[in-house]
């Protein structure tokens, strides 16, 4: 048996390193676009200062990359490392985006990110700005993958179990690539993205406006950012709404924990706007609802239903119970009774093979299954309510707060007095952490919200772990929490130095604070 | 599809070979540098010319090691599932190490500060010669075997431990390793640089070279006498459904040589690192560089290429349950994953190559103290 201690420590070092190379990404994805933008802008007007914008905030986008790609590479060789059965059981399905990511997206923005901070003097305007395209181009593309990765993991469509090399094997490929909620998760996650990137640039140009420091400099980027940053927030606003939709069709038990819905309400159900979920007794104690507003969100419809909490547990109960079946004959067919009766039999029952194999978390044969045990698997398929109906708000709500900032950014960028509206800039300067909070929020409901699965309905958490000791653990945790902490500090030294030094640090003899170091 | 099952699975193994060679070739050339980067530069100038020979390119070659790692998780799943986890510590060595590339290579020269810079000279340094040294050693423990054994779900169980990746046979192996890729960007460096630094690198190509050379006959001469090698005992079909523990094998002194003594032509393989060596060596110290690199990149084909096939059909021997070893019929991913990952990779390994040799196009010719001293504040 596998024990719960190295499950948690598995998932704490994979939620840790994941968070944290998710506070680099976002801002790249977003950054890219905003250096297409200015260089664009370059290239037609031949400004000297947008080739200036570029290459100053290419200098933090490089700083921050270097970081993105250090902690990528932890991501990739992780799922061996310490998600060894979960590697074997869907790799087959799983491993194909990760490589194709390499092969179509990764390698193009890494060959070309060296030609963009050292190809100015080689290449030909339009060459370079190819060449910064492409690098755009590529981290979407990587994006992508990722997500198509990802949400194969919280909807499997286009693969089946095989008991014969006892793993999921690919059906489909392009339902794997056309999967619904993975094309929902990258329009709203790379649009996170750009929204970072656009937040990064707005709030730094205020603090040099605060401050009246290379202003011209300043107020273009600004205006740029502003313009970007509000088409960005509506597409993830907009994107948000499809993935919730999509989650209400694939994952019910993740929809009903993030709204607290223990009961099915008849259709249009309401949106709960804040309430106290209380665990043990199945129900909230105090709750605000908006007639109406979850069951359109949720069904598009005015006369589906969204099965609450009470109801999903019930159904998977019926599951639990098929899984056991699916296990035994499971058991049977891997010792080599592979009779057309068992298999036939096995057949019918496979689909909830995942739920029979919840199981395996507290006995080791099904023969050992009680009542009991049961319905504490049936209570497993839940994840918590409260963490998730909170983070869940707070994402929500820093995305409205980042429209209206971004709004009045836009509305007064093209009224042309943004420049004197001190308090916006200042408002601009401190909403300068919210895209991070808002991304890992995002995360955690994506994640969190599909345990107790690393495969949703088809392979449990606790059996997807490699068999490593403890200690192991321990110590492996204890170096990334290390290194990573240093290299943190590290980052932004360098890139508070940076921000603050401002466009001097260019060298070019234009601006304030020209760069001292020589 | 047009490739049956076996013929595919054969591809899927020349293809992985195809990734971690070029991963040797192209990053390795990268990794050698830094190794020889405090040794080569003796000044901060100096340095920053060493570092800006690879400054536009590390991070794209370092995607060979991305996407053959991906590769292996798509193509060979139970591969990359039972080494990665059960070479443990080694990978997060590799990890680790690897994690002062990035950060040393885009932060180093952004202070000016001895301390600074040279901690991050050293991290460079660290970046380079920790991977090729454990590769190799793990090439070293799958050439012996490794413990692992599956249970009746496939779940991998190690029972060795990370000291005991560690034995002198590894050893060995891991210094063929570091000298190759050390000797190759040796060749690398005195390409692209000119003067004090160009005569260093080309003395180091020299004695890495060698280095590589003398251990390389000593790990097949060890291979060759010692209690080395794997073989089937049982029929295995390659058209089967891949399962581990459906044949059985046998542990057999000297099987590692039966598939030169059946296949005389394999023997090619070991000689390229021969012929590769020897000549990179020989137009290294008459100043031709460029035929130099290429000269050894073949010798890296050939070393790498002599692990692969002596060890063929097996990728994963394992020492305690010989039975359950993975090998290219058994370990592999499903028939429609083989070949949609081979057109992907058909179709994205030539663009590849054409892009990554225009970029080094652009940035071609020497690295000079003047262009250093041209780009303060945009060089590495």
């Amino acid at each position: 048996m596998i024990s719960e201690q190295l499950v948690d420590l598995s998932r704490l070092q994979f939620a840790a390193t994941a968070m944290y190379h998710f506070l680099f990404v976002p801002l790249t994805l977003g950054m890219v676009w905003i250096l297409v933008i200015m260089e664009s802008a370059y290239v037609m007007t031949g400004k000297p200062v947008y080739k200036d914008m570029t290459r100053f905030w290419g200098k933090l986008f490089g700083i921050n990359f270097a970081l993105g790609v250090t902690t990528g590479i932890t991501l990739e060789f992780q799922f061996g490392t310490n998600w060894a059965y979960y590697s074997h059981y869907v790799g087959d399905i799983f491993g194909a985006p990760l490589a194709i990511e390499g092969l179509m997206a990764f390698f193009l923005v890494s060959s070309f990110i060296g030609l963009f901070f050292f190809g100015w003097d080689r290449l030909s305007r339009k060459q370079h700005l190819l060449v910064t395209i492409l690098m755009a181009v590529g981290t979407n593309f990587s994006a992508l993958w990722i997500l198509i990765a990802n949400g194969w993991m919280q909807n499997p469509v286009g693969a089946e179990f095989s008991y014969e090399t006892m793993r999921m094997e690919l059906v489909d490929f392009w339902a794997v690539m056309l999967n619904p909620i993975a094309q929902a998760k990258f329009v709203h996650t790379v649009s996170a993205g750009y929204a970072t990137g656009a937040m990064f640039v707005l709030s730094i140009s205020s603090w040099y406006l605060l401050k009246g420091r290379d202003v011209e400099f300043a107020k273009r980027s600004f205006r740029i950012a502003a313009a970007f940053g509000f088409a960005s927030v509506c597409s993830v606003i907009v994107l948000g709404d499809e993935s919730g939709y999509t989650v209400g069709e694939a994952q019910q038990t993740k929809l009903a924990a993030m709204e607290g819905m223990w009961e099915t309400e008849p259709a249009p159900a309401g949106f709960t706007l804040v309430a106290i979920p209380d665990e043990a007794g199945m129900k909230n104690d105090f709750a605000v609802h908006i007639p109406w507003v979850m069951g359109i969100i949720g069904t598009r419809s005015l006369d589906k239903e969204i099965p609450g909490i009470k109801d999903i547990l019930a159904r998977n109960r019926e599951r639990v119970v098929t899984g056991i079946e699916a296990v035994r004959l499971l058991d049977q067919l891997r010792k080599g009774q592979t009779d057309d009766a068992t298999k036939a039999a096995f057949e019918a029952v496979k689909a909830d093979l995942g739920f029979g194999l919840l199981l395996k978390k507290y006995v080791v044969s099904m023969d050992d299954v009680t009542p009991e045990l049961i319905d504490r698997a049936t209570r497993d398929t839940m994840p918590r309510v409260t963490p998730m109906f909170w983070t869940f708000r707070l994402m929500v709500a820093l995305g409205f707060f980042m429209l209206v900032v971004f709004g009045l950014s836009l509305w007064h960028s093209v009224k042309g007095d943004f420049a004197s509206r001190r308090l916006l800039l200042r408002v601009a300067l401190w909403s300068l952490p919210m895209p991070w909070i808002a991304s890992e929020m995002g995360w955690f409901v994506a994640e969190y919200g599909r345990q107790p699965w690393t495969i949703y309905g088809v392979l449990p958490t606790h059996l997807s772990v490699s068999t490593l000791t403890v200690e192991s653990l321990y110590g492996s945790l204890a170096g990334f929490v290390g290194f990573y902490t240093l290299l943190l500090v590290v980052e932004m030294y360098l890139m508070v130095k940076f921000a603050r030094q401002g466009p001097g640090s260019l060298g070019t003899g234009r601006y304030m604070n020209e760069a001292v170091h020589a | 599809m047009i490739f049956d099952y076996p013929t595919l699975k054969l591809i899927w193994w020349l293809l992985v070979g195809v990734l971690l060679v070029g991963f040797a070739i192209m990053d390795g050339h990268d990794m050698g540098v830094g190794t020889l980067l405090p040794f080569v530069g003796k000044n901060d100038e100096e340095r920053r010319v060493v570092i800006n020979t690879v400054g536009p390119h590390w991070d794209g070659n370092q995607v060979w090691f991305i996407t053959a790692g991906g590769a292996i998780f798509a193509a060979w799943p139970l591969v990359y599932a039972t080494a990665f986890s059960g070479f443990y510590w080694a990978m997060l060595a590799v990890l680790w190490a690897l994690f002062f590339r990035p950060v040393g290579f885009d932060y180093r020269s952004k202070i000016n500060n001895p301390t600074w810079r040279s901690t991050w000279d050293w991290g460079l340094f660290i970046g380079g010669a920790v991977p090729p040294l454990i590769f190799g050693v793990a090439f070293g423990n799958l050439l012996q075997g490794v413990p692992f054994h599956f249970d009746d779900n496939l779940a991998s169980y190690y029972t060795g431990s990370f000291w005991g990746l560690l034995n002198p046979f590894a050893l060995l192996v891991g210094v063929v390793s570091t000298a190759m890729i050390t000797f190759h960007g040796a060749i690398y460096l005195a390409h692209r640089t000119e003067g004090e630094i160009q005569r260093r690198s080309t003395r180091a190509a020299l004695i890495f070279g060698v280095l590589m050379l003398a251990g390389f006959t000593a790990a097949g001469v060890w291979i060759a006498n010692g209690n080395f090698g794997y073989a089937i005992s049982s029929v295995i079909d390659p058209a089967a459904l891949p399962n581990p523990l459906s044949k059985t094998v046998v542990q057999q002194s000297g099987a590692w040589l039966d598939n030169y003594r059946n296949t005389p032509a394999t023997m090619i393989v070991p000689a390229l690192a021969y012929l590769g060596g020897l000549l990179a060596l020989v137009l290294v110290a008459r100043g031709r560089t460029l035929s130099a690199f290429v000269a050894s990149s073949i010798a890296i084909i050939g070393v790498i290429g002599t692990a692969g096939v002596s060890m063929f059909p097996f990728v994963m021997p394992s020492s305690t349950l010989p039975s359950a070893s993975l090998t290219v019929w058994d370990s592999v991913s499903s028939h429609r994953t083989l070949g949609i990952m081979f057109w992907a990779t058909l179709i994205f390994m030539p663009l590849i190559i054409v892009y990554t040799s225009w970029a080094y196009k652009v940035m071609a010719g020497k690295v000079t103290l003047a262009y250093i001293r041209e780009n303060e504040h945009s060089a590495y």
